[in-house]
């Protein structure tokens, strides 16, 4: 061992360690300097929106921003007391501005989504809010009896919460109360648990149905010469050359109850007429079009991983006294396992988040929890539920990356 | 755009130019048409002075695409460049406000002028989506009605004018079906008619439609359907043939899967199945029964681009004519009541009067339910919720 | 046996062999003279396309590979990477349904045959090129088969690595008394190894028997160029004289050689002369000339030189590095002879 007071020196004096950290470091900030402008462009593009979108799932400033001392008023109610005075005051105050500001609405909206009616209980209020006069709580009420009530106060006092949980756990099927209580929605408003739980249901089924289809495609185009092989690849990558909503479509016309199917159906007796099959605008539309249009992410790790496993092992297998099945199973496919892996976690992670062939096929118990934030997003307007409800689904696709890891190993995955 | 450019160049005397034009060319037409003209022509001068828009210009109008925007292309895109100079650039969109809003936070408004239903309409104003509307600026009626009595009660808001009175209604294929149904009550009796039904995937417009068809009167499907009984009921009935129905999402859906064969009978919009009916000859029978009728309303995001074209734009399409030309293209009912004694004949049938087939006629309107915006807006986050989760179990 | 892949050209044309119980067979012979073919249809992984193979004495054109019982090493080893060593060496045991103790205990001699005890919980990957070598050799003996055959096993191996290894599975050959079918291209590895070779080119086996009959006895010019070291000399048959023949070299000078595989008079042939056994100085009586020295080359143990004989230029000598030998230079002429019995008129 050398001795550690006298470090090793290079040729100009300097400590060897410290000369090679130089040398490393150069060529690691060169490296670095490479990737910059990817990263930048992924951080910028990329990673920032989805974690500004995503911070509004827990963050929601509109009502105390907007309404700034109802806010401050009900920071110090306990949430079941009778509201007082001056939190009436505050809250005339507030809505002479918001309706001048052109802000009432936003107002109304957040406070809307914690009670039914409270919509127009705002809007309709800040109308005549500029009039009114003190006492202002005998004033609001006679305006509209629902503001001495409870609920009405609590609804807003929830809405001013800045940073909120209600999103999240509105996501799972919670709700928050105005006292920090938490309870189950509605057993009729549950809905969100229920599609996490189908998409997850679908998510597995079409990725095994692709397992399935796709490895003996896999295994043939990997076993045949190359010029066909690359003839039929050619074929497996043909839907990629389309769009996916012609694709879609194309189902429809081959899978509704007056379609191509069903008509062959018909035709060789398999039902009758007026007893068609419903092969679409439900669950079963959506297992098929999504193993289709996934097929090919499943074919191809497959593929360049068999590719890359020599005959010689089935030979040797052979050569040892295994049957052609054993050869396959004990030899061949515990070598294919990396594609497996591979394909499964790529079609599985690209149909959880599918949206649009749910939508176009899927009916109505075809829907996958994509389509809920798509609805949050382009029709409710709940954009803060819609990124809660994707924050889950965020996690919930860590989650089982990480049982993935600890099962296969992330290690154990080779895309060729 | 070459073509137009000298008509409309930003100085004084091309801004008359366009009205010159068009008088010199009175004498070849037809007396009718003539006057119609004339009013028009004086109506643009006018709008084009007090906008003080006279640029060549273009501005985008979002609408809800098919025959709807073919017919407001034909009513208003066309005479507007003829009269303006000026270009439509037409989109189309699924309604909603989601485009809006995420346009105007991002502070990127592309869109000058957009078609929406009443309660987007008072969301959007209360929202700050939309510009506030003068309208003082709305003339009055060809037969000389001040505009305020002219438009139909409630299709002048803050934030958006009036256009169209259309409606949901349902509809079935009269070559498959004999002695088809007449009330809503056969849209959900599946023993009488058997069938896939086709229904629009919202709350809105079903669960009104369904307390109908459970015997609730037109004027207390609302009242009903703010008790939590009423919303149970209205479940209730549609759980009846929740079997065998198939959502629909975009306008042009229903008349497809009615032709398709795919549903006996689907709900729709009540323009696709006239227009289905009068330009493509479908067997198709509309039910009036229990129609839903709403507006359709012109409204101007904030920060529009072309915001005063945009209002120019807007008070030339709602003029008398434009709206009673619309009707010929799509049967839609005009917001001015001037407008109905203009209604024509489809324009591809001389024969075929218009004015039967719109909602507003007497005879289609006896059990009407005016959609009620103030309730959905209120309830629509919890009814929505409660949809999802129903079609999702 | 013929095979034929396109149904248009025969890979393998006509092959006829006979292998002996106990016997190191090698097919040797450069890439597509046929012998993997041969090698793969007696595994069974390619059928022929005429003729019967016979294993002790019973026909297996029929028997698919895993049922014939042969034991097969391969180019690349093709050691299973997803088991450990001894499961690889378990699997053929495993498959023929062996109790686990016996299996421990096969695997454990199999393992001590080829010196590789106590690696039965690597992985292939974890060990070095050697190794893998021996874990595949103890796999195919493994399940005791009657017949092994190997597929060039030492080719991905560095030269020392190889010749050791070549000296190992020959000790195992004679150890076990199994009969083993060799292919290599490696005419060293062939000549070190086997009790016979066969010697492929086009298709055809060119020469059958023993290595120094291979290499002392070459039947053709094929086997001749093919296997070591060779001068080649041409020219045309004079006279016949028994076993001895008469030839004029292409040069007119005149020559007599041992007559192997040449015609009568007037037909051309191939002199083939082993640069060992031609010698400084005119000892003998019948072939002495004189050479030019052209190149030469240090060699250690002895030198090359490249000399220009009878107008050939690549006339090659070999003289072993001892003290008593006279060194020549470059340019300089020297005396030169060989024994007729070195010189074989062979084909042209």
């Amino acid at each position: 061992m050398p001795d550690m007071a006298e470090p090793i020196l290079a040729a100009d004096g300097t400590p060897l360690k410290k000369k090679l950290g130089q040398a490393l470091f150069r060529s690691r900030l060169s490296a670095f300097g490479l990737v910059v402008p990817l990263l930048a462009f992924v951080v910028v593009s990329f990673i920032v929106p989805i974690i500004a979108l995503l911070w509004q799932g827990v963050y929601d400033k509109r009502f105390a921003v907007l309404m700034p001392n109802t806010s401050a008023a009900l920071s110090d109610w306990s949430g079941v007391s009778e509201p007082t005075e001056e939190m009436y005051s505050a809250l005339v105050a507030d809505l002479v501005v918001a309706r001048k500001e052109k802000t009432i609405g936003r107002v109304a909206t957040r406070v809307n989504r914690e009670l039914s009616g409270m919509r127009s209980l705002f809007t309709s209020t800040a109308r005549k809010a500029a009039e009114l006069e003190a006492p202002y709580k005998d004033a609001l009420i006679a305006v509209q009896k629902t503001w001495g009530e409870l609920e009405t106060w609590q609804a807003m006092k929830i809405a001013s919460r800045v940073y909120t949980p209600g999103y999240l756990l509105a996501s799972l099927d919670f709700k928050l109360n105005a006292d920090g209580s938490i309870v189950r929605q509605d057993e009729n408003r549950r809905i969100h648990v229920k599609l996490f739980l189908r998409t997850l249901e679908i998510s597995m089924v079409v990725t095994i149905a692709c397992l399935l289809l796709g490895y003996p495609i896999a295994y043939l185009l990997a076993s045949l010469p190359l010029r066909t092989s690359n003839l039929l690849l050619v074929l497996v990558l043909l839907p990629f050359w389309t769009s996916l909503l012609v694709r879609t479509t194309a189902w429809i016309a081959m899978l509704q109850s007056q379609g191509i199917m069903n008509d062959l159906f018909v035709a060789f007796g398999v039902t009758s007429d007026d007893d068609r099959f419903s092969l679409i605008y439900n669950k079963t539309g959506s297992l098929i079009a999504m193993t289709h249009i996934l097929l090919p992410f499943m074919i191809l790790p497959l593929f360049s991983v068999m590719k890359a496993i020599p005959p010689s092992y089935v030979r040797a297998a052979k050569s040892m006294g295994a049957s052609d099945w054993t050869a396959f199973w004990r030899v061949y496919f515990p070598q294919s396992v990396a594609g497996i892996g591979a394909g499964v976690l790529l079609v599985f992670i690209l149909a959880i988040g599918y949206y649009i062939t749910p939508a176009l096929v899927g009916g109505q118990d075809g829907q996958m929890i994509s389509n809920i934030i798509d609805f949050h997003m382009r029709k409710s307007l709940n954009w803060n539920l819609a990124a809660a409800i994707g924050l889950v689904l965020l996690v919930i696709v860590l989650l089982l990356f990480w049982v993935y890891d600890r099962v296969v190993g992330i290690d154990n995955i080779k895309l060729g | 755009m070459p073509g137009i450019g000298h008509l409309a160049k930003p100085d004084k005397a091309s801004r008359i130019r366009p009205v010159r034009l068009e008088v010199m060319e009175m004498g070849k037409r037809e007396k009718e048409i003539t006057m119609k003209r004339d009013s028009l022509i004086l109506g643009v001068a006018a709008t084009v002075l007090v906008a003080g828009a006279a640029q060549s210009g273009s501005i985008t109008a979002v609408s809800w695409g098919g025959a709807y925007t073919f017919s407001q292309v034909e009513a208003f895109h066309k005479p507007w460049t003829e009269a303006t100079g000026h270009v439509v650039v037409s989109e189309d969109y699924n309604g909603g406000l989601a485009e809006v809003k995420a346009q105007v936070e991002a502070g990127n408004v592309t869109w000058d002028i957009v078609d929406v239903e009443k309660s987007d309409a008072i969301r959007g104003c209360d929202e700050g989506l939309f510009e506030p509307i003068d309208t003082s600026i709305l003339p009055a009626g060809a037969d000389g009605t001040p505009a305020m009595d002219d438009f139909m009660d409630g299709s002048i808001t803050e934030c958006a004018i009036g256009v169209i009175v259309w409606s949901t209604i349902f509809a079935y294929d009269h070559s498959k079906i004999q002695d088809g149904p007449t009330t809503i009550g056969d849209f959900f009796d599946l023993e009488k008619f058997p069938g896939k039904r086709g229904m629009r995937k919202n709350p809105k417009a079903t669960l009104e439609l369904a307390l109908a068809a459970d015997g609730v009167a037109p004027d207390q499907v609302y009242e009903v359907l703010s008790t939590p009984e009423g919303v149970d009921r209205a479940f209730a009935k549609l759980d009846t043939i929740k079997d065998q129905v198939i959502w629909w999402e975009a306008g042009a859906q229903p008349p497809q899967l009615l032709a398709d064969g795919e549903v006996a009978m689907t709900t729709a919009y009540n323009g696709r199945f006239f227009n289905a009916i009068a330009g493509e000859g479908k067997p198709f029978t509309i039910v009036w029964d229990a129609q839903i009728f709403d507006t359709d309303l012109w409204a101007i995001p904030v920060g529009a681009p072309n915001r005063d074209l945009a209002i120019d734009f807007l008070v030339f399409s709602t003029l008398t004519e434009q709206l009673a030309a619309q009707a010929s293209y799509i049967s839609y009912g005009p917001v001015r009541k001037s407008s109905l004694p203009l209604v024509g004949t489809y324009y591809t049938n001389p024969d075929l009067e218009v004015l039967e087939h719109l909602p507003t006629t007497e005879e289609n309107f006896a059990t009407a339910i005016e959609n009620d915006y103030v309730f959905w807006a209120d309830n629509q986050d919890e009814l929505n919720e409660r949809f999802n989760a129903w079609l999702a179990s | 046996m013929q095979k034929s892949y396109d149904g248009k050209s025969l890979v393998v044309k006509d092959l006829n062999l006979a292998i002996g119980r106990g016997e190191f067979l090698t097919l040797l012979g450069p890439s597509g003279s046929g012998k993997t073919t041969c090698l793969m249809m007696l595994a069974g992984f390619e059928t022929a396309t005429h003729g019967d193979i016979f294993l002790a004495g019973r026909p297996i054109n029929n028997i698919p590979p895993h049922k014939r019982g042969i034991g097969m090493v391969f180019q690349n080893y093709a050691l299973f990477p997803h088991m450990t060593v001894g499961e690889n060496l378990s699997f053929p045991l495993e498959v023929r349904k062996l109790g686990k103790a016996e299996r421990e205990e096969k695997v454990r001699t199999a393992l001590d045959m080829v010196k590789m005890d106590g690696f039965e919980k690597r992985r292939p990957s974890q060990l070095s090129g050697g190794q893998q070598q021996r874990v595949a050799l103890a796999r195919a003996l493994v399940f005791e088969p009657d017949l092994v055959l190997m597929d060039e096993p030492l080719g991905a191996l560095d030269k020392q690595l190889r010749e050791h290894m070549q000296f190992e599975i020959k000790h195992l050959h004679e150890r076990l008394g199994i009969t083993v079918v060799y292919v290599t291209h490696d005419q060293s590895e062939a000549l070190t190894m086997s009790d016979r070779i066969a010697v492929f080119n086009d298709g055809v086996i060119q020469q059958l028997s023993n290595p120094d009959d291979l290499y002392e006895r070459p039947e053709n010019a094929f086997v001749a160029q093919f296997i070591g070291e060779n001068n080649r000399l041409t020219g045309t048959v004079e006279q016949r004289n028994g076993k001895i023949v008469s030839i004029a070299l292409d040069d007119g000078s005149k020559s007599k050689a041992l007559a192997v595989n040449c015609g009568g008079q007037g037909s051309r042939t191939v002199l083939s002369i082993r640069p060992e056994r031609v010698v400084l100085g005119w000892e003998n009586e019948s072939n002495t000339t004189l050479g030019e020295v052209l190149e030469l080359t240090y060699l250690g143990d002895h030198i090359r030189y490249r000399m220009k004989v009878h107008g050939n230029p690549d006339f090659v000598l070999r003289l072993p590095n001892t003290s008593e030998h006279a060194k020549l230079t470059v340019g300089e002429t020297a005396k030169i002879s060989w024994n007729i019995d070195d010189c074989r008129a062979l084909d042209i």
